[in-house]
């Protein structure tokens, strides 16, 4: 089970407080599936039985919220298809999932897939030189995909800076990510176009836009949602924690999809919560629920169901996809000096492309033709983003003064006129030579 | 409904109300949020029956979150809503700094002019009401300084229907700063008159001596300096600024040509504020034209006092004069 990986990790507290025995059982190597349906009486009990508890005991009532039956106190993780590729039934979320075709399988593979080898490509790239900076999404490829293709084309998204797997399922083209790391641009998209956000650097801050815009759906009448990324890092940010209360209050159609990679640069979870994150929406008043997010189904099902929360006026959701950052937080970082390579190889043997590869091939949804002609395919986006930033060009020097204002600005003219005439300078100079 | 009429005497907090009650009118897309908007129609009054004219759904009572007020206004923003929010007091902006500066300033340039984020900030301004800490700054500089945003002050109430008229329909963003003590100050009003430009100064009162530079508050205390100057025979100009970014330089420019002596008065700190911008500039435009080095009366270099002592820290007729003597003595 994914939850065992953080035994890897010292413990973070104390034995006694209740967030110590939450991070205990944590680490336990009891599977969620085993211990979910002992518990589930026993702590039911309890917090009818006595309502002064400490909020961790209370930790079930975080599905409660929204009306669907208590879990338990201990962090349940959904999950469809195991590390080794075999599918867990689930009564709840089974139905979002029940009608996906081999197709559609195979489609969710192929996302995950070509996000990687983009991914990739984006590092070799920053390597060489033609990027200044990387920010890869290594190992969360099912939950960008599984969350990425539950939406609707009218559905709005709000992403951190390293949801290329979203972008991709968005439709937005996968080299209009990297002006902004090349440093041609902030931002080389329309957001409306693929209803996809620009990249969001202030961590946090996208929540509110996400929970603003979702207010205006509302406001309209409009059956779409709104999905909010955002890692565990941010889950601190005074940002999500307004984006939590004003969703609530106005009951805004937003899904709130936390990507918890266990690890904000160099801090650990544990150095952001002391209780498990998708707890948090307890205290705010709508469900959260943690996914296995290297379970691309999974996220699917999870995600499906919120944004159906969504569209039928039930607000907002909170969903914990719990993952790895397997890659460092960027090109620039250097993990050695933070984790350990155990951690990492624990996660290696949940990878989420492996995991959905061995069910394919298990449930004979695709054959050897497939996976070599998804190979070719790979190497021809590869080739084509390596061509296309290398065929970037650096932005006009008058760029600089574009888009300032809308309206325009007289100081902008004005030094944009300055600017002008000293560059100007140079080739009356270069003239008299 | 808003009709097109001349108020002979309204006071500045209700012609705002009135600017806001014909864009809620006239665009079903303007929204008012803040903190106390609703029922209460603010702790100034200023949206006072609003939320019973146009219903919760446009005129919202937010939780108390600044930055959650102004973060979400973008999102609606994006959405195609003109949202204009209230931040209660000058001294609680900046919970929300931080969204105006790295997402509301910013969004439309790197975007690359796809997106963009019609949204009005009102804050209440500066001091002289004995209030409480907090409830007294004028911070307009440290919007001033970022760039995608424009600041503006009205003086009065005409000034204040018709520039929030203007602000709400700017597709930039706007920090629209409300001189608070003057809100009960009353003038006429004409809904039907056509404004010149937002970002124009006004000449408030001519004269040929010194130019005095001010905005929001500071306008009517101005007028004052030049009526007390007259009576010994100087003849001061008044320039209104009304919007600090971008600042209508031209204007002054042309003014201090005239007069050759510049005064700027403000109630924010001297300190970098917006009289250190319009100093260093006028120099540099009229370097040859003026007779006096351009001087500046405001606020100190310490945090805004406790009410009794805030006549001392702000800007008054003696000081303002007194800088007016000086600058003539040159």
């Amino acid at each position: 089970m994914t939850v065992e990986s953080t035994a890897a990790r010292t413990p973070r507290r104390s034995a006694g407080s209740d967030a110590g025995a939450t991070g205990a059982q944590r680490t336990t190597s009891t599977t969620a599936k085993k211990a979910v349906p002992a518990k589930k009486a026993t702590v039911a009990k309890k917090a009818s039985a006595a309502k002064k508890a400490s909020a961790a005991k209370k930790a079930p009532a975080a599905r409660k919220t929204g009306g669907t039956k208590p879990r338990s106190a201990e962090p349940h993780l959904v999950q469809l298809l195991t590390p080794e590729g075999e599918r867990v039934r689930n009564a709840e979320f089974d139905p979002y999932v029940s009608g996906v075709t081999p197709e559609e399988f195979r489609g969710l593979y192929r996302d995950m897939v070509l996000t990687r080898r983009f991914d990739a490509e984006a590092t070799a790239l920053q390597r060489q030189g033609e990027l200044g900076l990387w920010a890869s999404l290594l190992g969360q490829e099912a939950a960008q995909i599984g969350s990425g293709r539950a939406l609707r084309d009218d559905d709005y998204v709000f992403p951190t800076y390293r949801e290329h797997g979203v972008a991709w399922c968005r439709g937005v083209d996968p080299t209009n990510l990297l002006g902004m790391f090349r440093g041609v641009n902030n931002g080389g998209w329309d957001p409306n176009s693929n209803n996809f956000h620009l990249y969001t650097i202030v961590i946090g801050s996208q929540a509110l836009h996400a929970t603003g815009y979702a207010m205006g759906v509302a406001k309209d009448g409009a059956d779409s949602a709104v999905i909010a990324y955002f890692g565990d890092g941010a889950s601190s940010q005074g940002d999500v924690a307004e984006a939590f209360t004003f969703s609530a209050v106005y009951n805004a159609p937003v899904v709130f999809f936390c990507q918890n990679n266990q690890w904000a640069i160099s801090e650990p979870t544990e150095k952001q919560s002391r209780v498990p994150l998708y707890q948090r929406a307890q205290g705010f008043g709508f469900p959260g629920l943690r996914v296995d997010g290297n379970d691309v189904l999974a996220n699917l099902a999870v995600t499906r169901w919120a944004l159906e929360r969504a569209r039928a006026g039930e607000g907002p959701t909170l969903i914990e996809a719990f993952t790895y950052r397997m890659g460092a937080h960027t090109t620039s970082d250097d993990p050695t000096r933070y984790r350990h390579d155990d951690e990492r190889a624990a996660w290696e043997a949940k990878d989420p492309i492996l995991r959905l590869r061995r069910y394919l091939e298990s449930a004979h949804h695709a054959d050897e033709g497939f996976f070599a002609e998804l190979e070719i395919e790979s190497e021809t986006l590869g080739k084509r983003v390596r061509e296309a930033v290398r065929a970037m060009k650096d932005p006009d020097h008058f760029a600089i003064f574009e888009n300032a204002y809308a309206d325009g600005h007289a100081l902008v003219d004005e030094e944009r006129a300055q600017f002008a005439a000293y560059q100007a300078s140079f080739a009356d100079a270069d003239g008299g030579k | 409904m808003a009709e097109t009429v001349t108020f002979k005497n309204m006071a500045l907090a209700k012609a705002i109300n009135e600017s806001l009650r014909r864009a809620l009118d006239t665009d079903p897309k303007v929204l008012v949020m803040g903190e106390d908007v609703g029922k209460l129609g603010g702790v100034f009054r200023v949206t006072d029956g609003l939320q019973k004219d146009f219903g919760e759904s446009r005129v919202i009572d937010t939780p108390l979150a600044e930055s959650g007020i102004v973060g979400t206004a973008i999102g609606l923003a994006l959405r195609g809503y003109r949202p204009v929010v209230e931040i209660q007091f000058d001294g609680f902006v900046f919970p929300a700094y931080d969204q105006i500066v790295t997402q509301l300033a910013k969004m439309h340039a790197r975007s690359l002019g796809k997106v963009k984020l019609p949204v009005v900030v009102r804050i209440p301004y500066g001091g002289g009401i004995g209030a409480v800490e907090h409830h007294s700054e004028s911070p307009e500089s440290l919007f001033a300084h970022v760039a995608g945003l424009k600041v503006v002050s009205p003086s009065n109430a005409s000034d204040a229907y018709w520039m929030m008229q203007q602000a709400i329909q700017s597709d930039d963003p706007v920090i629209f700063f409300e001189p608070k003590r003057r809100y009960w100050d009353k003038a006429e009003v004409n809904t039907e008159a056509i404004p010149g430009p937002l970002h124009t100064a006004r000449v408030v009162r001519e004269g040929t001596d010194l130019t005095l530079v001010a905005y929001g508050p500071m306008v009517k205390l101005c007028q004052e300096v030049a009526d007390a100057a007259a009576e010994e025979g100087r003849s001061l100009e008044v320039l209104d600024l009304r919007s600090v970014s971008p600042l209508d330089f031209d204007a002054i420019q042309a003014s201090v040509e005239k007069t050759r002596r510049l005064v700027v008065v403000h109630e924010a700190p001297v300190f970098f504020g917006s009289g250190a911008e319009i100093a260093a500039r006028i120099t540099e435009r009229c370097f040859y034209h003026l007779e006096a080095p351009v001087l500046r009366v405001g606020g100190y270099h310490a945090p805004y006092p406790p009410a009794r002592l805030e006549e001392s820290y702000l800007p008054d007729l003696d000081r303002v004069l007194d800088a007016v003597d000086r600058s003539l003595a040159y």
